[in-house]
């Protein structure tokens, strides 16, 4: 268990650390899919299957196809894509940023007491989740159908050619 | 599971958090910015897991329906985004977010 | 027969219809004016008469016609008419000269362009002068009263536009006024205390018992009793009216106007309106006389008023050059002997002298406007003379007239009603002082009467343009002739041997004592009288005046003395050193109050109105608006200011998200407890 847990903890933080790093975009989402494999494992290291192929299918199949439909369609030359001095600037604040708020959360997280009560999870099956999906939270389930939709419509709106602005632009 | 795997995965968590906070803040390119955000989901994601995992409620699975509306939400609000993105490289030719700098005061 | 309230109140209201509808009347009427006035006075004249039977009848009967005039919420001011004998007797005599002077009018004031206008006048006054006699209330006496000052005022000034003859008017007005302001207070005060000014009113009158009774027992703060009080301040419009001293001097100025003025008003009828206001209010005036504990009585003061007056008149007409005046101050003299006698307690003789004097004296002024019109309206004795040989007629009469004013003795009328005054000084108790001054007036009265005949009608004529002089026409003469007749006869109805009128007068019946009543007084007045007359010879008749620039003979006998008088003892002089420079300087006074307190006080208010307007402007335009402006710019540029946070750069934004999410976090993991 621990050196499952170690290594998938390990795969993912290096490639989504990679990940941030490249001049390459492709290579980027690329490994964003790693790192989200990689999340998808350690759901199922802790029992959470569902959410596990959920995360699977809805990340690695369709958002990192979107992704990288995104970074193909919007190819430009590589000229723009530099190291300059303001990105590293930026860089280094969003480091100090992110490293603050990590020590901070790391602080909180080991001087926190555990809880005193080990109860052992139950199986989380899909009938019991589907079961709860239906029964309790229909209606969240059906507003948040109705809200990809909405997603994708006004997706495709927000991204359609029009013959208009294509001419103006 | 004892404290120190649950140490470890919430620092984990909070690790992949602050990666993608990095992302987000240092990348110029819009497409790495929105996915430094899923990133930032993902890693909330992982911390609701947790602790369904560990510390469950008995009747109820609340942290795993809370996941899957999160990660729906999500996928949307990546669709959308890349959707405006599509729009943004119509208009400007790049995807730099640094010349999407019009509405300024 | 009865007569009723109407035909009462037609006496005095017929001679105003006769001056309302000559106002309306244009100016070339004249004539039908002036005969419409004298038929008004003869009709009034008529009534007079039968009022004068029917008071006869029952002499002690007040008849009186009393009603409500106005309310007052709950009280009501009632006024009246009266009739009783002396209105009757006052308003005969007041009727019978007004007519014969309005008859002497018509021939005098021929040649003048306004005699419509006179004549309206002259009605008019006659009109309020009856109103004073027939009243029975004390408001509508005083109401008529002030009217027959005004009258007066218009007739003084009737030439208005000699400025001599406007402040004559004006100076007449405002000295009766002044004495008319103690009246109105004595008035008030009376209302004030008995709550009515009716005179006879079914025993609630002032005049009547029950409210003197009232009245005589309370006191006022200075110790003086009440009624002593208001009898002073009603005395004081007498006095004013009356000319008395020291308000008798716009009585020689009066003279000013036309000489049928000067006969009826300053002779006969309006100065002696005091003497009847006091005669009415005789009670009243006497309902002191019992009480000890007081400085002095009403009718004491009135006495000692009247003999100087008296005195005064006679001193200083003997000085004078102008006819009118010798006569003014004559009549000066005469009324301080009327008012002398009543406050002597002898009413009846004062209002018998009144009588006789309203004959002889508008005869003296007739006559001397027929000698005025003759002579071309010079008034300069020293510039007459050797008029008896033209005027004949004019000389009898004013000789008639003269010798009843001296008071010659048994034969003219003037000698009975002056030594009725006399025995009444005799029979003072209080003191020998008016006996003694009234003798003196009447030597002097003598003396200057004799002086004015010698200058004006004896000698040649000292004329500057020698005209022939010529009588006047019978609407001149025959009213003197009358006068004359009444000069006479009149006196013949007080004598003591037969005292008629004072029985009348009083309700008593007729109790004869005797001619020579006055016994050791009357012979040594009539000594006096013959005495002056003698001395007034030996000045100026023996030794005539031969041209008009020669010096008097009595000036060159006492100099300073006579200068004194003929200067007027300076009284005119002295009243404008000391009152008129007072009055300047209040004027000036409130002339600078005005305008430099009042007006600076109000201008400062006006300025201070506009400085809290100009605040208010101020506050509003900077305050409010420029400081809402101001404000709005301010918020305007800050939000300029913040919006150059806005720097479009996304990076920018995420980096506050990200610092902000940094900061919380901290806060939440220190401060959760």
């Amino acid at each position: 268990m621990n050196a499952t847990l170690l290594i998938t903890i390990g795969v993912t933080l290096i490639s989504s650390a990679v990940a941030l790093s490249l001049r390459n975009l492709i290579h980027s989402v690329l490994l964003l899919v790693i790192t989200w494999i990689g999340i998808c494992a350690f759901y199922l290291i802790f029992n959470a299957e569902f959410i596990a192929f959920t995360q699977l299918l809805v990340y690695v199949g369709a958002i990192s196809m979107v992704a990288l439909f995104a970074v193909l369609l919007t190819r430009v030359a590589p000229s723009t894509n530099q190291r300059n001095k303001q990105s590293v600037t930026r860089f280094i604040y969003a480091l100090i940023t992110g490293l603050s708020l990590f020590s901070l959360m790391a602080f909180a997280v080991l001087h926190t007491d555990s809880p005193k009560e080990k109860v052992e999870a139950l199986p989380a099956t899909v009938y019991s989740i589907g079961k709860e999906l239906t029964e309790e939270y229909a209606p969240a389930l059906m507003i948040t159908g109705s809200l990809l939709t909405l997603a994708i419509l006004g997706s495709v709106l927000l991204a359609a050619h029009s013959p208009q602005s294509k001419e103006n632009s | 599971m004892n404290d120190q795997t649950l140490n470890l995965c919430l620092l984990f968590s909070s690790a992949l958090f602050c990666i993608g906070l990095i992302t987000t803040l240092s990348r110029s390119s819009t497409i790495l910015i929105l996915l430094g955000i899923e990133l930032m989901l993902n890693s909330a994601n992982i911390n609701f897991i947790v602790f369904e995992r560990t510390q469950p409620d008995v009747s109820t699975s609340h942290g795993t329906l809370f996941v899957l509306f999160t990660i729906a939400i999500a996928a949307s609000e990546a669709a959308v985004g890349l959707a405006l993105l599509i729009a943004l490289f119509k208009h400007q030719r790049s995807v730099v977010i640094d010349e999407a700098s019009q509405l300024k005061g | 027969m009865t007569l009723s309230a109407t035909y009462l109140s037609l006496i005095p209201l017929l001679p105003l219809y006769a001056a309302a509808l000559g106002v309306l009347l244009p100016k070339k009427n004249k004539h039908f004016v002036s005969s419409l006035a004298i038929i008004a006075m003869a009709t009034s004249f008529i009534i007079s008469l039968f009022a004068l039977n029917q008071a006869l009848k029952n002499t002690s009967i007040h008849s009186t016609y009393n009603f409500s005039w106005f309310n007052l919420g709950q009280e009501s001011v009632r006024i009246g008419i009266l009739l009783d004998p002396l209105t009757a007797f006052m308003a005969v005599m007041v009727t019978f000269i007004s007519t014969l002077i309005f008859i002497f009018s018509t021939s005098y004031m021929k040649e003048d362009e306004n005699m419509k206008q006179f004549f309206c006048f002259l009605s008019f006054f006659a009109s309020a002068m009856l109103g004073i006699i027939i009243s029975n209330s004390l408001l509508l006496l005083f109401i008529s009263w002030e009217l027959v000052g005004l009258a007066s005022y218009l007739l003084i000034g009737f030439w208005f536009h000699k400025p001599e003859a406007a402040a004559a008017a004006k100076k007449a007005f405002l000295t009766t006024r002044i004495g008319d302001l103690g009246f109105l207070l004595g008035i008030l005060w009376l209302y004030h205390t008995c709550g009515t000014l009716l005179f006879y009113d079914h025993g609630h009158g002032i005049l009547e018992h029950h409210v003197l009774a009232s009245i005589a027992s309370q006191a006022t703060i200075f110790g003086l009793p009440l009624v002593t009080a208001i009898g002073l301040l009603i005395f004081c419009g007498a006095a004013g009216k009356s000319g008395q001293f020291p308000l008798h001097v716009w009585l020689p100025d009066a003279m000013e106007g036309p000489t049928p003025v000067s006969a009826l008003i300053h002779a006969a009828t309006m100065v002696a309106a005091g003497v009847f206001l006091i005669a009415r209010m005789y009670p009243l005036m006497q309902a002191d006389q019992f009480i000890i504990a007081t400085p002095f009585h009403t009718l004491t003061v009135i006495a000692f008023i009247g003999a100087i007056t008296a005195l005064l008149g006679a001193l200083i007409a003997g000085s004078q050059y102008d006819i009118k005046r010798v006569l003014a101050y004559s009549t000066i003299s005469q009324l301080g002997y009327m008012m002398m006698a009543l406050g002597l307690g002898s009413w009846l003789a004062a209002i018998f002298h009144l009588l006789t004097h309203a004959f002889f004296k508008a005869l003296l002024f007739l006559g001397a406007g027929s000698v005025i019109h003759a002579s071309h309206h010079e008034q300069d004795m020293r510039k007459l003379g050797g008029l008896s040989k033209s005027m004949p007629i004019t000389f009898a009469t004013f000789s008639i007239g003269m010798l009843a004013l001296c008071g010659f003795p048994f034969l003219f009328s003037g000698f009975w009603s002056k030594e009725a005054i006399i025995h009444a000084a005799y029979e003072w108790p209080v003191s020998i002082l008016p006996l003694i001054i009234s003798l003196i007036a009447v030597a002097l009265t003598a003396f200057y009467m004799t002086r004015l005949m010698g200058e004006v009608f004896f000698g040649t004529s000292r004329a500057d343009h020698h005209h022939h002089t010529h009588e006047n026409k019978a609407q001149m003469t025959v009213p003197l002739s009358i006068l004359a007749l009444c000069a006479i006869s009149v006196g013949f109805i007080g004598t003591p041997s037969w005292p008629w009128l004072q029985s009348a007068l009083n309700g008593t019946p007729v109790e004869a004592e005797g001619l020579f009543k006055g016994g050791i007084v009357m012979l040594g007045s009539i000594l006096l009288v013959a005495g002056g007359m003698g001395l007034g010879w030996i000045l100026y008749i023996r030794n005539l005046r031969t041209n008009a620039h020669e010096e008097d003979p009595l000036e060159t006998m006492i100099p300073g003395t006579f200068k004194l008088l003929g200067s007027r003892l300076k009284i005119d002089e002295f009243y404008t050193a000391t009152l008129g420079k007072l009055n300047t300087a209040l004027a000036i006074l409130s002339n600078g109050l005005d305008r430099y307190v009042w007006d600076l006080s109000i201008q400062g208010l006006a300025k201070l109105g506009q400085l809290s307007g100009s605040i208010n402007y101020a506050m509003d335009e900077e305050a409010l608006n420029q400081g809402f402006n101001v404000t709005s710019e301010k918020i305007r540029q800050s939000g300029v200011q913040y919006s150059k946070a806005q720097s479009g750069e996304t990076h920018g934004y995420l980096r506050v998200f990200a610092i902000t999410v940094v900061i919380l976090t901290l806060l939440i993991i220190t401060l959760w407890s």
